[in-house]
């Protein structure tokens, strides 16, 4: 969207042209599968029948960065996984969007005072965009992260450039 | 058979290099770390024996005293009689090789049990024990690049990995990523 940003003024096209574009943004964000600890096995419960995230249009969980738009970073972050977790944030097309979901992936979580291995927040490594607090945090909880996430894509316009996280 | 039983015939075999180690809760012996693949192998290859499975390395550091304590949980499994019956136990044993804590090198089993080959290197990337002849000695959990052996009771937290910030300096404020948008 290089072209268009900062070429107009906000008016009645880039406006129109803008509500298409984040609604369908918001209602079509493929996560990656990126499970690293017990937060993917709510993950995997929001994407099972009775939570059901598909009916947000993010039940296409793709297993290549390349073709995803959301990384949500269910679990415990070590060091030995943060060049990985850096390196496949990187491949991801732009735009995209980052979830840390759950306690470890805050702050450091449990493992925060002897933990020496871990690594105290997924934001030291990229840049975030929702913190889902749990641990792990409810299926419900994950789906009001994605809402929320979805309130930050609509706020967006293509007449300015992004702003950092 | 039992523990005790087992320790008295290692003795008889291999005098005093072999002692009984009857801890409560995990009965064995106690080897000396030079004899200690030729009582391993006796103690798979004898017919009375059969300690056919290595469950589990665990190692003790046994700091303040300058010596780390490996313990290799045996155990001899005896296959079903008839078709559809349960394996059992034909008994389980503790064995206990003591090394330095500094340079301490004991010699690996793991043409003996293959199992140990993955505990081993566990045993090295985290409390820095060496085996000799083992065919792949390097870290397994930890990073290769990581310093120091973390589950030594001296083993001190590490500021930094690579660029990012550990729990102390996170604290002070100094997080961030430096990746932008």
């Amino acid at each position: 969207m290089g072209w268009i940003q900062n070429r107009f003024e906000e008016n009645l096209v880039i406006t129109s042209l803008d509500w298409a574009l984040n609604w369908a943004k918001s209602n079509s964000l493929w996560p990656m599968t990126f499970g690293l600890a017990c937060c993917a096995i709510e993950m995997m419960a929001t994407g099972a029948a009775r939570f059901d995230i598909d009916r947000f249009g993010a039940g296409a969980f793709r297993a290549t960065p390349r073709q995803s738009d959301l990384m949500i970073v269910a679990g415990t972050v070590t060091c030995k996984m943060a060049a990985r977790i850096r390196r496949l944030y990187h491949q991801m097309p732009d735009p995209k969007y980052v979830i840390a979901m759950g306690a470890c992936t805050i702050g450091g979580g449990p493992y925060f005072k002897y933990g020496y291995h871990v690594v105290k927040g997924v934001d030291l490594i990229v840049p975030v965009d929702v913190y889902i607090p749990g641990c792990p945090p409810r299926p419900e909880a994950l789906l009001e992260g994605l809402m929320r996430l979805q309130d930050k894509i609509r706020q967006g316009t293509i007449a300015r450039p992004a702003q950092p996280a | 058979m039992t523990a005790a039983e087992v320790a008295e015939l290692l003795i008889a075999r291999f005098g005093s290099a072999v002692e009984p180690a009857p801890v409560e809760i995990h009965p064995g012996v106690r080897v000396a770390a030079p004899v200690w693949p030729a009582v391993a192998r006796f103690l798979r290859d004898d017919p009375r024996l059969n300690f056919n499975l290595l469950r589990c390395i665990s190692g003790l550091d046994l700091h303040p005293e300058p010596q780390i304590e490996l313990v290799y949980d045996l155990l001899a499994m005896r296959a079903p009689e008839a078709p559809g019956a349960l394996w059992s136990s034909g008994g389980e044993l503790a064995v206990r090789v003591t090394v330095a804590r500094h340079g301490g090198r004991v010699p690996s089993v793991c043409d003996v049990w293959p199992a140990a080959e993955w505990h081993e290197r566990e045993a090295y990337d985290l409390l820095g024990v060496s085996f000799d002849g083992h065919p792949d000695l390097r870290r397994i959990l930890c990073p290769d690049d990581w310093v120091g052996h973390p589950l030594r009771k001296d083993y001190e937290f590490p500021k930094e990995y690579q660029g990012i910030p550990s729990a102390a300096a996170a604290a002070e404020g100094a997080g961030g990523c430096g990746v932008s948008r």
